[in-house]
Parts: structure tokens; C-alpha cells; sequence
């Protein structure tokens, strides 16, 4: 029986790249050592990955993009459809999970340099992944057809008219209509659906081709290529297999419970992952009180609201994404890991943290003068982090880096 | 029954301090509803389809669903609780959505407004919001159905539980601020006609309603519950199980 695996998989070679494939990318790619907790959230996002694609489809099965049977078909899925609810709750919560772990994914690349050279193109896959997840999620939300939904999606669209010249042209493009209408839903479903996650999943693969062509960095931002023992092998770098993935399936169940707790017992997380009035279906005639995007979008929500002007808030929200795609340019030191960094960098990098998180609650709360205010603070600080960014890095007072990783 | 009424006459509904401190929001009574009592959802489901059901519709809900969480059997269903017929005029089947004769041209004729489904209420409004808001219809001259809401001011639809609860008025409070001005705010409800239920025996029925709005909102969510429960043990388990296997890989690197 084994010689004839072992036949097969010789005869597999000789056609298809299996054996090197699984060399390269999991048994002979060499991590290193000292990965902590930060670097479980890569692996993690391409579980959620999975998770979403495979509960869509089970979605799409019962699902129907239409103006007059979206709401009431995910009703269906709630109720009539065996097991629908868990396939419906793993997707509406997997779309938060997603966010959740990008973000610290992303966070993780800030704090160890990890979008500094030569790594400079991991990032911009990166961003070019959470660019298009915004697009995917944004696009998926319209499709439960509910209050939010419909008007999310109106007040987002109607965002492109702010363009001069073309822009009342171009979101009624986009829309196919002039409001949000059963055109939109159709043409947004098919985006979701497929267009979209093809994209990803190359920019998935694009991103990973060139982590493994470099090489991970680590917690003390070392390039471990410099130690080679005599096979060539780095001093500090395991094999990703079975090393890291037998640590990556520790993340994963953890995940998994976090993941459980809210499917099982919070599936609206108090009206954050999905909101209440999503429960009513779209009324074109009727604006609800109080329209808010879902929590992962209201960082830059509020940075769009701090603007009073509509197309400057609009540049200001588009910019707020951009400028994160210069920054492995923006940050002119070489020293990649905060371990190693100023404490200016240290206070720089926690007043971004700050600014990010209270934009995202001044984000989902109603735009009041003294909230409006703090938006408008707090969109400083987010942008002044790059900018302070730009001149620390120059001439920073680093702490020398180690040789060899610390453990 | 005289000394009944006598009691009901002299209960003061006083609304808990907290309405006192309104300041935006009226502060929504706790509706403490319990979907492992099947006994109330089925005194609620019961509420539902008699006072309920006649305007607003539970379109995604299905009738044999019902019965089955709440332990009806399907003929005591059919013959105590359905009263809606279907598109060819005969009674709605056990198997089918609970909808509502009243057509949506009538319904705004008669109301002025589209009259919203039911089935989901419960996840829009919250249980505290709908067991405050059933409870605290008052007279209303104002009004074109002669009466008002607390928490749903200028509301279009009347006090369909009247009979049970009766009517009451709304005991209002002028303050005057600071600069003068007189604001006018309600401190309580007095009964003014009793109905046919005691004030508890009444929060009892508005509970045991919007325990079965609660649970027709989210059918499944005292299976998803139960079933979490092995998830969690299960992923406990297998957390071990790796831990462990880590652990073990792990031994010789430093």
C-alpha cells in the first residue's frame, strides 16, 4: 500500500510541482522562532477566509437577490432551512471576525515593521486585500435588504455624487437606478458573490507568494537569513510545518470558542455584527432615525462626518485609507520592531491606536456639535500619525537591534 | 368582583422612578421574560393570534413551527388558535406563514400607515421596549383614536388590549426650568375604566406576549443555546489536545 503511494506521488511529481510545492511553502519554509501571539491572526484570517466562502454558498442556495424576496428568503434560511441559522449567523459573525483579525493582522505589521523592506509588496497586497474585503463586506451588507442595509448602501453611493463633474453620473451607475433599487441588489449580489471573492483570492495568493519569497519578519524585526547554519538553513527559523502548524491549530480552536460564544450566544452582539433595525425590511420611503455603518467601516465614517465639506470628507475618507499604502515609504528609519524603537515612535503608534478606536465609536453615535468636535480631533491625530511618522523616522534614536532573535 | 374593582380603582400605576429622570428616552420597564416557560409563550401565542394577528401579520412564522416549540399539537393549533384564511377564502392551513386577511390599501386607509409585520418586532424594538410600551397606552383627546403612548408618542394604532388592562390617564407634572419656561412631563398613569385583569394580572399577560414575541422573533434560539453549550465543550476538549501536541513539537526548540 505505502509503495504504492509512494509510487503515485513520484509519478505525481514528475507531472505537477506537489512534492516541491509542499516543501516550499510548509515543510522546508523556515519561520522564525520567536512568533507570539500577534502572529496567529495571518492564519486566522485565511480560516475566516474559508469560513465565509463555504457558509456563501450554503447561503446562496436558499438566498434570492431580489427587491421583493431578499428579506423574507433570509427569514426562510432563519427558520425553514435545516441548520440555515447557524450557516446565516457563522456568515453575518464571520464578516465581523474578519475585520476583527485583519486589523490586528494589520496592527502586527506596525508595531514589527513588517511592511518595511523587503517586504514592501506583502503590504501593499495587503492593503489591496483590505481594500477590496471593505468592497466585499459593503456589498454583502446590502444583501439582507433590511433598513440598514438599503439605507448604508444609499448613503455610501450617494457618497460618489460628491466627485465634480461626474459624479451624479457615476453613482447612478453604480446603482443601476436612481436610488438603491432591485437593480442594485442584483448587480451587488453577483459582486459578492463572485466577482469580488476572485479577487481576493488571487490577492490572497499574491500576498502569501511574496511573504514566502522573503521570508516572515518576527517580533524583533531580525532578518534571520543572515545565520545560516551549513545546509543553509537560518539559526533561528523552524520549519512553518509541523512547527507552526501545530501551534496555528491552538490559535484556531481559541478562535473557534470566541467565534462559538457569539454564533451561540450573542449572534447580534448587542446590535453591533448585526444591527436592529436591519430586522425591518427596506423601506425606500422611509429614512430610519439614526443610519450608521457597521462598526468595522466607522473609523472612516467619522472622518467623512469631521469634514463639514461633502467632497472634501469624501478625499479626507479616501484619503485616510490611501496614505496607509505609502507608509512602508513614509517611515524612513530601518529599524523594523517597536522593541527597538523610540519612545516617540512608541507614543506616536498608541495615539494612532486611540485615534483609530474612538473614531469607530464616534462613527456609529449620532453627529452632535462637541461629538463632531472630537471627530474632527481625532481625524487629526489619526493623519498627524503619519505625518509625525515621517520626521521621527529621520533621524530616530533607535536601541541597537540584536543579532539573532531573543526568544 | 366589586372589591376587585375597588382595588383596581385605587392602584396608582406609578412607573418606576427612573421615568421620573427622563431625560431623552423614557426608561423602558424590565420585561423579565422566560421562553423556558412554555405555559406563558403559550398564554402569549394565545394573546397574539386574538388581539394581534387581525391587523398585523407574522408573514415569516409559520403556524406548525409554533406548535411545535411550544408543545401545542398541531389540531389543538388548527382549531383554538388559527382564524386567518387563505387566498381562496378557507381557513389558513397549520402548514403555512401566518399572514393577515387585512390588505395593506385598507390597512392605510384605516390607520394612515403600513401596518408592520410582527414576526421580528421583538428583535427591532427589544422585550423591555414592547412590554413598556403595551402597558402604557393613556387616554388622549388629542388623538384620533382618543388616545396617546409613553414610549411611542402620536402612535397610530389604539389600545387593542383595553379590555383587559382598561383605560388610564396620564398623571403629568408641570416643572418649570430655569429660564422660565413650563414643561409638561408624565409621572404615572391613573386608572380611569378598569378592565377585566388586575394591574399585575395584566403585566402578566403583556409578559407572557412579549415572551412570544421574544420567541417567534428568533425560533431557534433555545436550541442554539443548548447546542453552544457541547460546542464549547467539545472545542475545551480539542484545546487540550492541541495545547498539548504543541507542547510536545515544541519541546526542542529554545
Amino acid at each position: 500500500m505505502s509503495k504504492m503511494l509512494t509510487n503515485l506521488l513520484a509519478w505525481t511529481d514528475a507531472r505537477f510541482p506537489l512534492t516541491k510545492m509542499w516543501e516550499e511553502h510548509l515543510s522546508k519554509y523556515y519561520a522564525p522562532k520567536n512568533f507570539n501571539f500577534w502572529y496567529f491572526f495571518g492564519s486566522l484570517a485565511l480560516l475566516v477566509l474559508v469560513i465565509q466562502i463555504v457558509t456563501g454558498i450554503f447561503l446562496t442556495m436558499n438566498y434570492k437577490p431580489d427587491g421583493a424576496m431578499a428579506f423574507a428568503s433570509v427569514e426562510y434560511i432563519m427558520r425553514d432551512v435545516e441548520w440555515g441559522w447557524l450557516i446565516r449567523y457563522m456568515h453575518s459573525t464571520g464578516a465581523s471576525a474578519f475585520f476583527v483579525v485583519v486589523y490586528l493582522h494589520m496592527f502586527r505589521g506596525l508595531m514589527y515593521g513588517s511592511y518595511k523592506k523587503p517586504r514592501e509588496l506583502i503590504w501593499l497586497f495587503g492593503m489591496m486585500i483590505y481594500l477590496v474585503l471593505m468592497a466585499e463586506a459593503f456589498m454583502g451588507y446590502l444583501l439582507p435588504w433590511g433598513q440598514m442595509s438599503y439605507w448604508g448602501a444609499q448613503v455610501i453611493i450617494s457618497l460618489f455624487s460628491a466627485i465634480p463633474v461626474v459624479g451624479e453620473d457615476l453613482a447612478l451607475w453604480i446603482r443601476g437606478d436612481y436610488v438603491i433599487s432591485d437593480a442594485t441588489l442584483n448587480r451587488f449580489f453577483a459582486f459578492h458573490v463572485i466577482a469580488v471573492p476572485l479577487v481576493l483570492l488571487g490577492l490572497v495568493v499574491a500576498h502569501i507568494i511574496a511573504l514566502h519569497e522573503v521570508g516572515s519578519n518576527n517580533p524583533d524585526g531580525v532578518d534571520i537569513k543572515k545565520k545560516k547554519d551549513e545546509n543553509g538553513i537560518p539559526l533561528d527559523g523552524i520549519p512553518f510545518h509541523p512547527y507552526y502548524s501545530v501551534k496555528d491549530i491552538v490559535g484556531v480552536v481559541v478562535f473557534l470558542m470566541v467565534f462559538s460564544l457569539i454564533i451561540f450566544y450573542a449572534p447580534e452582539m448587542g446590535g453591533y455584527f448585526l444591527e436592529h433595525a436591519n430586522f425591518i425590511p427596506a423601506d425606500p420611503l422611509k429614512t430610519p432615525e439614526h443610519i450608521a455603518p457597521v462598526w468595522y467601516f466607522t473609523p472612516f465614517y467619522a472622518i467623512l462626518r469631521a469634514v463639514p465639506d461633502k467632497l472634501l470628507g469624501v478625499i479626507a475618507m479616501g484619503g485616510a485609507i490611501a496614505v496607509l499604502f505609502i507608509l512602508p515609504w513614509l517611515d524612513r528609519n530601518n529599524v523594523r520592531s517597536i522593541r527597538y524603537r523610540s519612545s516617540a515612535y512608541k507614543i506616536n503608534l498608541v495615539l494612532f491606536v486611540i485615534s483609530f478606536i474612538a473614531l469607530g465609536w464616534l462613527g456609529m453615535q449620532p453627529a452632535t456639535e462637541t461629538l463632531t468636535m472630537f471627530a474632527r480631533i481625532f481625524s487629526a491625530i489619526y493623519f498627524g500619525f503619519f505625518v509625525a511618522l515621517f520626521f521621527i523616522s529621520k533621524n530616530e534614536k533607535t536601541k541597537p537591534v540584536p543579532e539573532r532573535v531573543t526568544g | 368582583m366589586m372589591k376587585k374593582l375597588i382595588l383596581i380603582a385605587l392602584i396608582f400605576f406609578v412607573a418606576p422612578a427612573g421615568v421620573l429622570a427622563a431625560g431623552g428616552g423614557v426608561p423602558l420597564d424590565k420585561a423579565n421574560v422566560d421562553l423556558h416557560n412554555q405555559e406563558s409563550l403559550q398564554r402569549g401565542a394565545k394573546l397574539f393570534v386574538n388581539y394581534c394577528l387581525n391587523c398585523h401579520s407574522a408573514g415569516y412564522a409559520r403556524y406548525n413551527r409554533v406548535a411545535t416549540d411550544l408543545g401545542i399539537t398541531e389540531e389543538q393549533m388548527s382549531e383554538n388558535m388559527i382564524f386567518t384564511t387563505d387566498d381562496n377564502g378557507e381557513k389558513s392551513k397549520v402548514g403555512s406563514l401566518m399572514k393577515v386577511a387585512m390588505s395593506e390599501k385598507y390597512a392605510k386607509e384605516a390607520f394612515g400607515t403600513k401596518i408592520p409585520d410582527l414576526t421580528l418586532v421583538a428583535r427591532v424594538r427589544g422585550n423591555d421596549w414592547l412590554y413598556t410600551y403595551l402597558r402604557t397606552f393613556y387616554l388622549d383627546d388629542s388623538r384620533p383614536a382618543g388616545m396617546n403612548n409613553l414610549v411611542f408618542p402620536d402612535v397610530g394604532m389604539p389600545h387593542v388590549l383595553w379590555e383587559l388592562q382598561g383605560h388610564q390617564k396620564a398623571v403629568v407634572e408641570t416643572t418649570t426650568d430655569a429660564d422660565g419656561h413650563e414643561h409638561e412631563k408624565i409621572v404615572g398613569f391613573e386608572t380611569v375604566v378598569p378592565g377585566s385583569m388586575t394591574g399585575p394580572e395584566y403585566d402578566q399577560a403583556v409578559r407572557d406576549l412579549v415572551g412570544f414575541l421574544a420567541y417567534m422573533g428568533e425560533p431557534v434560539q433555545l436550541k442554539r443555546q443548548k447546542l453552544g453549550v457541547y460546542v464549547l465543550l467539545f472545542l475545551a476538549l480539542l484545546f487540550v489536545v492541541a495545547y498539548f501536541l504543541k507542547k510536545e513539537y515544541w519541546k526542542d526548540i529554545h
